[in-house]
């Protein structure tokens, strides 16, 4: 191990003994303070922090210099030592790759959870337990709003059948077998156990036979699934809520009284759709407001990550309030608002709202594996061999045999089967978690005494599942020979032919004379196109199709990756330069040609005018320094005129790259002048003599793109040069002047660099590419 | 999902002739009797069925690339091994050919029929994008699929749809040659460069609707 490394190590070791010292301690000597007032018997010990107050005489005491006021900041100061753990955590499992690359996260985590707890036994307090309403209210909601907000749609609707009938069917059978078996072998049990009635049972298989989606993502997250198996597993887990929460409530609610009649389970079922549907659509209505939200949010960039946070926790209490299914509601809210808020926000608050999302989930996933491995030492436990690994069993058979028969089911109406295999995935992949433990934690010890037990029962099942089957599914999926997902990026090619496809299979539907599913999928886009983006999506781009869409956000990114890689000293290695433009127009002269060919002469001396003229543009930008460059951008036509062509000089050079997947060669002018755009006495230009006729097509090429940008500024500005510029503008009037004789050529030019300078729907998209361009002339 | 509305089971008029097809396609026999009942609706009880009697569906109006698929189907190149151009109208023989290309894999194939399945389907794709018929998809073909796509927006659809042809050019360009010099040239997107970029898609699975084993209701509009 190197030293650097070696230091690392310890460095870390060291703060996080101090972190865990620090909560140890502030457990310690004053948790005795914080029990003492559910003791109520006003043992005065509390630690000399209040003067037993006599009232009337006060003798007098020097001032207080320094005093320790512990109680005043306790609960705040716990919490914050607690997310600090959890994270510090976090940190120290990607410091030792080895260690992270075999077990999954969220077992090492409960480990640390057993620890920490255990020490806090040792030194005789109560370790802390995950208190439902902390569970439900502040640490859920971020997971599964992070899941919903980035949850792709696409397959979630095309597999919309297979995962309700696993979320719905599937718990069911898993409650009602696990349940049943259960008190059976209660039964058959005896003497201990005779006092399990089944509706107890059949509450206790409802609560742990619901898939956890936190689990899931836990794990699923680090074994990069296919996209098919993961939104199948992980869609199940989502939906499976409303039956769990009915069930739950159901047999909550029925237990005391004994017995169930028909009119109940009828009930209940009509109590589900009510929970599912009116958890979706409470869900969708706060979509909908945070979506109508953004479209005013153009001058008040800064709050808009707030909206969309805020309006989705508002969804998930009010599901709450009228006891509907709130995982549902942030779901639906989240995928509901997402295309439309996306089309209005800005780029940063798009990057602030995945990074808090995914920092809020990550620390909250990251605090419930802890307190679950806290909450195993703490709680009561009642241990019951027989119960425990009955438990174990059924569940286990129960979701194989589940799965198996749904699948049997499933694949009629499937147009791609799932294969075995694919099943082997799923059941293996029903990993049960908190979810379940808060569930059994919130049930009342009165009308439940076996709660303990049962307690015991559901922890040992998931340490089951998180432990074995999480560990052990990534060398299964290796083993199996799992398909994985695939890391491709997303290349227009592909997004033309999804979009072509999408078209063309409605059309045979349509042609085939029946009504299936790309047939109303079209129908909801184009409803949704009419009508439902008008309203939400602010100006222009409630018009702008998909494919532009796509384009424009490919060309964002790879303009802002350039500016963000192209500032610096290190510059990507030299590559031959790959294909540009030239090489696909055809070479035919077409009427896309706007410049007539020009004799060799004219071409010497364009040449010579431009050489000379860029050899004094830079003695001139000598003069300047990169402060007054951005400092004063209007003051001077010549400094707009020289940021717009080093934007667009920039784009192309973008385009260049991203037609290409390997970069321009450092020394050729593209990447000059990004160094440039770091320090403009570097402005080193290669020589400006090849391929001038070319003028007009050479957009992408390296060669000659100063010629091509000079005129294309004219095309783009079309406002005459300045006489003292001098330099690049004024001197090459012929082949300008020429062009400007041949207006409807200049259409299809300028069409041309229209279209790859990325115009747009609205001006203001300039602006975050202008601000960039700005970042890298600061560098 | 799917409807299902049960109708009447129609006997089977010819069943030596449904036998030979359900062979050479691939669909079952109910499948091929529905998709009849249809053709004869389309076709007005003829023989055979013309363009126009596939335009006659109204909800193939708002389909952006209605007139290339109703080509697709009067394309030689896809019911005919190496024949091209085009034909005027097609029997029902034709029909459920072009229509067997979007049926789904059966589930247990090999891998070598699983690839020719793909190569099918895909190959159906090409030949909608290159229509002269010269086995490369040019420039101003692609150039014409993108503007087709786009057709429905606007102004905005047509200026943006050239540089996005042309970006999907360039890539497929560098993907399948690799760096040219300046003075290449880039003929067209040949079927092996087709099947090349389109490999992240997983067309097997993606290109097929669900043909009804029962009669549904016919909607004909």
């Amino acid at each position: 191990m190197s030293v650097r490394k070696r230091r690392i190590y310890i460095d870390y070791c060291g703060m996080f003994i101090l972190v865990l010292g620090l909560l140890v301690g502030s457990l310690m000597p004053l948790g005795g303070a914080a029990s003492s007032p559910d003791t109520g018997t006003g043992h005065g010990g509390s630690h000399g922090n209040k003067n037993p107050g006599n009232g009337t005489t006060y003798s007098k005491k020097p001032f207080p210099v320094l005093s320790f006021d512990y109680e005043h900041v306790r609960l705040p100061f716990e919490i914050s030592l607690w997310v600090l753990l959890a994270s510090l955590m976090k940190l120290g499992f990607h410091l030792i790759p080895r260690v992270s690359s075999i077990v999954p996260e969220s077992c090492l985590l409960i480990v640390v959870g057993l620890l920490v707890g255990g020490l806090i036994k040792m030194v005789g307090e109560d370790p802390p337990v995950l208190e439902s309403k902390i569970f439900f209210f502040y640490l859920l909601p971020p997971i599964i709003l992070d899941a919903g907000y980035f949850m792709p749609i696409r397959q979630f609707t095309e597999n919309l059948g297979t995962i309700l009938m696993f979320a719905v069917v599937g718990t069911l059978w898993n409650s009602f077998f696990v349940g049943g078996l259960l008190y059976g072998v209660c039964q058959l049990e005896g003497h201990k156990l005779a006092y399990v009635d089944l509706l107890s049972c059949l509450l206790f298989g409802s609560i742990i036979s619901a898939v956890d989606p936190v689990a899931v993502l836990a794990v699923f997250e680090e074994i990069h699934i296919n996209e098919l198996l993961h939104i199948l597993v992980f869609g199940e887990s989502l939906l499976n809520d409303a039956v769990t929460v009915v069930l739950y409530h159901l047999f909550e609610e029925y237990s005391s009284v004994g017995s169930i009649t028909f009119m109940d389970v009828f009930l209940g079922i009509v109590c589900f759709l009510v929970v599912s549907l009116g958890g979706i659509v409470v869900g969708a209505i706060y979509g909908i407001l945070a979506a109508f939200t953004s479209r005013f949010t153009s001058h008040t960039r800064v709050i808009e990550p707030l909206f969309v946070f805020v309006y989705s926790y508002m969804a998930y209490l009010s599901a709450e309030v009228f006891h509907l299914s709130g995982i549902m509601a942030l779901i639906a809210c989240g995928a509901v608002m997402r295309p439309y808020v996306e089309a209005n926000i800005s780029h940063k608050s798009h990057t602030t709202i995945k990074y808090f999302l995914k920092m809020w989930s990550s620390v909250s996933d990251t605090l419930i594996f802890i307190f679950l491995g806290v909450s195993t030492v703490a709680g009561p436990h009642q241990w019951n061999w027989t119960f425990v690994v009955a438990t174990v069993i059924f569940c286990l058979v129960a979701r194989v045999l589940g799965v198996v028969g749904l699948t049997f089911v499933i694949n009629k109406f499937r147009i791609v089967k799932l294969t075995s295999k694919d099943q082997f995935i799923i059941a293996y992949g029903g990993l049960r978690g908190a979810i379940a433990f808060s569930l059994v934690y919130l049930l009342n010890p009165k009308h439940f005494p076996m709660r303990n037990m049962f307690l015991t029962a559901i922890i040992t099942v998931i340490f089951f599942t998180v432990f074995v089957q999480g560990m052990t599914i990534r060398p299964l999926v290796d083993l199996l020979a799992v398909k994985k997902k695939q890391e491709t990026k997303r290349s227009i090619n592909e997004e033309i032919h999804t979009q072509f496809l999408d078209h063309l299979l409605t059309g045979i539907e349509d042609i085939c004379g029946h009504y299936g599913h790309h047939h109303w999928k079209d129908k909801l886009n184009r409803f949704n196109k009419k009508y439902v983006k008008k309203c939400l999506i602010a100006g222009e781009r409630s018009k702008e199709p998909q494919l532009i869409a796509f384009y424009h956000k490919m060309e964002m990114k790879q303009a802002i990756e350039l500016v963000e890689s192209g500032g610096g000293a290190k510059l990507p290695s030299a590559l031959p330069s790959t294909v540009s433009m030239q090489n696909i127009q055809p070479k035919k002269p077409s009427q896309d040609r706007a410049l007539p060919q020009l004799s060799k002469a004219r071409e010497e001396e364009i040449r010579k005018i431009l050489r000379t003229n860029l050899q004094r543009t830079r003695q001139r930008l000598r003069s300047y320094n990169r402060h007054t460059l951005i400092a004063d951008p209007y003051e001077d036509g010549w400094n707009e005129m020289l940021l717009k062509r080093k934007k667009m000089k920039e784009l192309e050079k973008k385009m260049n790259n991203y037609l290409t997947v390997p970069a321009p060669p450092p020394d050729s002018p593209t990447i000059t002048r990004a160094r440039l755009a770091s320090d403009p006495q570097a402005w080193g230009l290669k020589s400006v003599t090849e391929s001038i006729p070319t003028i007009k097509v050479d957009l992408a090429s390296p060669q000659s793109p100063e010629s091509v940008n000079v005129v294309d500024e004219f095309s783009k500005k079309g406002s005459q040069p300045k006489e003292e510029e001098g330099g690049l503008t004024m001197k090459v009037p012929s082949p300008a002047k020429q062009r400007k004789d041949k207006t409807p050529d200049e259409e299809p030019q300028q069409r041309l660099m229209r279209c790859l300078s990325d115009p747009g729907p609205a001006p203001e998209e300039i602006q975050p590419l202008r601000s960039c361009s700005g970042c890298a002339l600061h560098i | 999902m799917i409807t299902i509305v049960m109708g009447s089971f129609q006997s089977l008029p010819d069943d030596h002739q449904y036998r030979t097809l359900s062979q050479k396609t691939g669909f079952s026999l109910e499948q091929i009797a529905i998709l009849h009942n249809r053709f004869k609706q389309l076709s007005q009880n003829e023989e055979t069925l013309r363009r126009d009697d596939l335009k006659t569906i109204q909800d193939l109006e708002s389909n952006p690339i209605r007139s290339q698929i109703i080509e697709a189907f009067f394309d030689s190149r896809n019911f005919q091994k190496d024949v091209v151009g085009s034909v005027e109208e097609i029997g029902f023989e034709e029909f459920l050919t072009v229509m067997s290309y979007f049926r789904a894999p059966p589930q247990h194939i090999t891998e070598e029929q699983r690839e020719e399945i793909r190569r099918a389907k895909l190959r159906f794709l090409f030949n909608m994008h290159d229509t002269d018929n010269d086995g490369t998809i040019t420039l101003e073909e692609y150039r014409h699929v993108v503007e087709e796509l786009l057709s429905r927006s606007g102004a905005l659809g047509r200026e943006t749809a050239k540089g996005i042809a042309d970006a999907a050019m360039l890539e497929v360009a560098s993907i399948s040659v690799g760096p040219m010099a300046p003075d290449e040239f880039y003929e067209g997107i040949t079927f092996e460069h087709f099947l090349k970029i389109l490999n992240g898609v997983e067309i097997e699975t993606r290109m097929n609707i669900h043909f009804l084993n029962m009669d549904a209701t016919v909607l004909c509009k």
